[in-house]
């Protein structure tokens, strides 16, 4: 079920502080992020978030398009590296 | 022949039916087009007199999106979620489940049929 409207988009009340002081102050600088489930706001466009993924902090770069979704969306946290079989047991053996 | 949307509808079945096989048109709105344009659901595709052939087509080419138009729009959809690299973008384009599915198992309609890995022991019963 989606979000009630009558509540608005959910943004972390620091992180939009933070964009709001930099639209003010007419400044770009990477802000750091926990907040995976803050929603983008056409605030943000044009702005870099440091978004964190669990392990470290992914760049995202906010553009028009992205309004509407979530700030975790363009973090991913898994990492797939492929399967294990002949192919990688083969290159295991190489690199000894 | 009645042909709407640029698709042939079948002539033995019921307008409510006949008007789904449109691409975009499911059974409500069928129903709906149905009742708003004054045709009753009950009569075969075949014996539609032009005048409400007329009235359905107008009817769907003004209100509806349907058919081509339908299909670049979902296409664009998509394509935007990959273009801005989002998760469900991502799953797009690795054509996995995008919901969050499992993948463990099943997921083959996404996936489609097995492909054999290399090097994989194959279990044989005895």
């Amino acid at each position: 079920m989606s979000r009630s409207i009558k509540k608005g988009p959910f943004v972390q009340l620091a992180l939009l502080g933070k964009v709001q002081a930099m639209n003010g102050r007419n400044e770009k600088r990477v802000v750091k992020t926990w907040s995976r489930a803050s929603t983008i706001l056409p605030e943000f466009v044009g702005h870099t978030f440091a978004v964190h993924n669990g392990n470290k902090f992914v760049p995202v770069y906010v553009t028009e398009n992205m309004v509407g979704h979530k700030l975790g969306e363009f973090a991913p946290t898994r990492l797939f590296r492929g399967h294990s079989g002949k192919l990688v047991a083969d290159k295991k053996a190489k690199a000894e | 022949m009645a042909r709407i949307a640029g698709v042939d509808l079948p002539r033995e079945k019921r307008v409510e039916i006949g008007l789904t096989y449109i691409f975009g048109i499911g059974r409500p709105t069928s129903n709906r087009i149905l009742s708003e344009t004054g045709v009753s659901p009950d009569t075969r595709v075949r014996d539609l007199s032009d005048s409400e052939v007329a009235r359905l087509r107008q009817f769907i080419e003004r209100s509806l999106r349907v058919e081509g138009a339908l299909r670049t729009e979902v296409a664009m959809n998509i394509k935007r979620l990959m273009d801005i690299g989002s998760y469900r973008g991502i799953r797009h384009r690795r054509g996995l489940p995008v919901r969050g599915q499992r993948t463990h198992t099943n997921a083959r309609t996404k996936k489609g049929p097995r492909r054999a890995i290399a090097g994989k022991k194959k279990v044989t019963k005895k």
